[in-house]
């Protein structure tokens, strides 16, 4: 064996090709096969895509780092469970490009907290925290509330997530600048649209309290009130596997 | 450095920086009202600086052919000052997120200043600036004495050099300005992103037809790891970034994988970052500047081979320990976690081989803090590539997840490990690369040591105490079988330890700002030396007399 080496290291192609050879296997057999394994990501007839506001909100999220923080995966865990709520299922991160199930739990995980705590405990939270929690350490988004939403571009937005496997109907792409202003406008002729295409489900609110303007704020509230609601896959299955 | 270049390469360079300023123009033009533009001009603007460096050389005369019977060393004595410099911008920014921690409002109310904004800068900071700046550094230097043969050009090394740092520029800005993917260790967007595979590309050509043109018949081991280094990153780069941009005038792109998928490419790429950019790189570091150092071979060639593949092997499996008890499947729980803990035996090898190189020469680690550094290193690679295996456990990681046991974890390998032996390595590096008969302050090196030393120490027992004591009290129940503790609660059991994180950290930073004053003191002050070390040149040239010497 340490002859062999021993020819290896005289040969800097066939080092080479060693490497990439030896490092490639762990991941083709941990990660292909979840692409072909149909038990990887469970069935959800009601799992629903995210609208263009809530697609605005997630990239603000994700703009501002909020991962570093905040998980979204509860884990198959009794206290977690207790804590959260039903433990997170594969498929309801299925559109999640990327996923954000995070790695930190500076502040909660946040899987499960749409609906939770209404639209203007979201909007007084994120302007500051601490007029909310005293002794939170998370940071002040005062900004959010005053700065215009960009939502010119969500039709292209929504193509490019319909070109990574988003099912998302040409109605969708076409109507997504309104759709995110109608989201954010109850009672409106743009509101009437978002329930057309979305679902009757679909929150529609003033998420910032403003009427009119888009603001990141409504995205950001709009993203957060979603969470865990895109299916009820999680509160139907029988979460046996608690540990 | 232009006035190094041959006629030849100066055309080539002048092309390179016409197409960089032609990308920069045109994705500054594309991308108006998107920071892609932003992003474009910053490339356009470095790619000018180049014509403006080019034009000042120009009609310079051409570098003598006697260059050729030296070893090409300026791009790595530029990577050192760079390295000292990203070290005490990413550990200033990491001394500041750790206070923020503590107390939130120590910031400016601007969105730049923000946390979730900050973080990232300290992390590609540290592990892209830092320690990619290092690796690029030390490996050019280490590649030329091990095959003891010259750069294939003088063009291509300054290229990646100053590419990968174009690289780093274009991420800590883009945080600032808000572009991230979100993806840990793996934020900058899909632009940045190719333009790294390029710089990368180039590197492994450096490396190549280096290797292709060595005088020695066996690639020293120190190159199997920078190699593995390059090849491995390369790989993991381009499969995680898979992604499709909005359109070639947004800085957003969605990633090409989502959920569980994504969220197993993620780790594995996370998790091999931590193996291949963290590891492998820096192993390739010690088994160079550490037996020079310490004036002994290395301990064991079998040891050395068997952990080198253990590590390039089994590392690639163990990314799903990130995920346990989540949606990923549990047979690729339950592989990540074997392989992890498998995973000890190499690494400890690798420990053990470093560590009984220095037999012999224990004398030398009393007396010299430079050689002090890169033992402490190999302790800190033992104790948590440990830590490392057992974390990956299921029950203790049921624990451990998501608490500040994984940062302090994290911290005690980029501390004590990899920040340790780059100091190590970079002392004894410069003095050999500036010929100075020694440092400018060993005094300093000392101090750095002690600093270093505790600044992780308080560091990493901090983190050990707050991530328990979050594990424990997430799962405390009382009498009445309900959840003891509230989230908050926890969160003010974390203030002291947050505290405490901050004051190690500014420890550790006081040190990385003494390196790099002394180290500057040291390239400044002109010492008049004696002629170079006539064995310090490319084989070819060499005198028959010295051809037998090995290791040089």
């Amino acid at each position: 064996m340490f002859n062999l080496h021993y020819r290896l290291e005289r040969s800097a192609i066939g080092f080479v090709l060693a490497i990439i050879g030896v490092a490639s296997i762990g991941g083709l057999i941990e990660i292909a096969p979840l692409f072909t394994i149909d038990e990887t990501v469970e069935k959800a007839p009601d799992m629903r895509v995210y609208t263009p506001l809530e697609v605005a909100g997630r990239n603000i999220y994700m703009r501002e780092g909020c991962y570093a923080c905040h998980s979204q995966m509860i884990r198959t865990l009794r206290d977690e469970v207790e804590r959260y709520g039903p433990y997170s299922l594969a498929v309801e991160s299925k559109y999640d490009h990327p996923m954000l199930w995070g790695s930190k739990r500076t502040g909660p995980d946040l899987a499960r907290v749409g609906g939770k705590y209404s639209n203007d405990w979201h909007v007084a939270h994120l302007t500051n925290p601490r007029d909310v929690v005293a002794e939170s350490n998370m940071p002040a988004y005062r900004w959010l509330s005053s700065k215009q939403l960009k939502t010119g571009d969500l039709g292209e937005h929504l193509a490019a997530l319909r070109a990574v496997g988003v099912p998302y109907t040409d109605e969708m792409v076409s109507n997504a600048s309104s759709d995110a202003i109608g989201q954010a406008n109850p009672d409106t002729d743009l509101a009437a649209g978002v329930t057309t295409r979305y679902g009757d489900k679909t929150d529609v609110s003033l998420f910032d309290g403003n009427q009119g303007a888009v603001t990141e704020m409504d995205a950001l509230v709009a993203y957060l009130q979603i969470l865990g609601h895109l299916t009820d896959a999680a509160h139907q299955s029988t979460q046996n596997e608690v540990e | 450095m232009i006035s190094q270049l041959t006629g030849t390469e100066r055309i080539v360079a002048a092309f390179t920086f016409l197409i960089l300023i032609c990308f920069g123009v045109a994705m500054a033009a594309a991308g108006r009202g998107d920071l892609i533009g932003t992003h474009g001009w910053i490339i356009a603007l470095s790619a000018v600086a180049g014509v403006i460096a080019l034009l000042r050389a120009y009609g310079a005369p051409e570098p003598s052919p006697a260059r050729l019977s030296e070893y090409y060393d300026d791009p790595s004595k530029v990577g050192i000052v760079l390295t000292l410099i990203w070290g005490v911008v990413g550990m200033l920014v990491g001394v500041w997120v750790a206070a923020l921690l503590a107390w939130p409002e120590l910031t400016v109310d601007a969105e730049w200043a923000s946390f979730g904004r900050l973080r990232p800068v300290h992390t590609s900071g540290v592990i892209f600036g830092f320690g990619g700046n290092a690796l690029i550094a030390t490996s050019l230097h280490v590649l030329q004495r091990t095959t003891r043969a010259r750069l294939p050009d003088q063009f291509s090394p300054w290229f990646v050099l100053f590419g990968y740092n174009l690289f780093c520029v274009l991420a800590a800005s883009g945080y600032l300005m808000g572009v991230s993917q979100s993806k840990e260790y793996a934020e900058p967007e899909w632009y940045a992103d190719i333009w790294l595979v390029i710089v990368w590309v180039v590197y492994f050509s450096i490396y190549i037809r280096t290797l292709m043109r060595r005088k020695e018949p066996h690639i020293y081991v120190a190159n199997w790891y920078y190699m593995a280094f390059i090849l491995v990153v390369a790989l993991l780069h381009i499969v995680n970034n898979l992604a499709v941009p909005v359109s070639l005038g947004h800085a957003k792109s969605y990633s090409l994988f989502s959920g569980v998928q994504d969220a197993m490419t993620q780790w594995w790429y996370g998790h091999n970052a931590v193996a291949f950019f963290l590891t492998a790189g820096f192993l390739g570091m010690m088994y160079y500047y550490l037996p020079k150092r310490a004036g002994r071979p290395i301990y064991s060639y079998r040891t050395s081979i068997i952990s080198f593949w253990g590590i390039t092997f089994m590392y690639m499996w163990a990314g799903s320990h990130h995920l346990h008890y989540t949606a990923l499947p549990h047979w690729v729980q339950t592989l990540g976690m074997a392989f992890s803990v498998v995973l000890l035996v190499p690494s400890w090898a690798s420990a053990g081989n470093a560590l009984l190189t220095l037999n012999g020469a224990w004398h030398k680690v009393r007396d010299d803090a430079v050689l002090r550094f890169m033992m402490l290193a190999a302790i800190f690679y033992g104790l948590s590539t440990f830590e490392g295996s057992f974390m990956a456990i299921r029950a203790v990681n049921s624990l451990s997840h998501y608490t500040d046991w994984t940062v302090g974890h994290v911290h005690a390998g980029a501390l004590g490990w990899v920040a340790m032996i780059t100091y190590g390595s970079l002392y004894a590096l410069t003095p050999w690369l500036w010929k100075r008969p020694a440092l400018y302050s060993p005094k300093l090196v000392e101090w750095h040591f002690w600093l270093a030393l505790s600044g992780t120490v308080v560091y990493v027992f901090a983190m050990w105490n707050s991530g328990v004591i979050q594990g424990l009290m997430w799962r405390t129940y009382n009498d009445s079988g309900t959840l003891n503790y509230s989230f908050v609660d926890s969160l003010v059991a974390m203030h002291p330890y947050y505290i405490a994180r901050a004051f190690g950290g500014l420890l550790f930073l006081a040190g990385a700002v003494l390196a790099l004053y002394n180290i500057w003191m040291t390239i400044r002050i002109p010492v008049p030396v004696a002629a170079e070390s006539a064995s310090d040149i490319p084989m070819a040239l060499q005198p028959a007399t010295l051809t037998a010497q090995a290791g040089e």
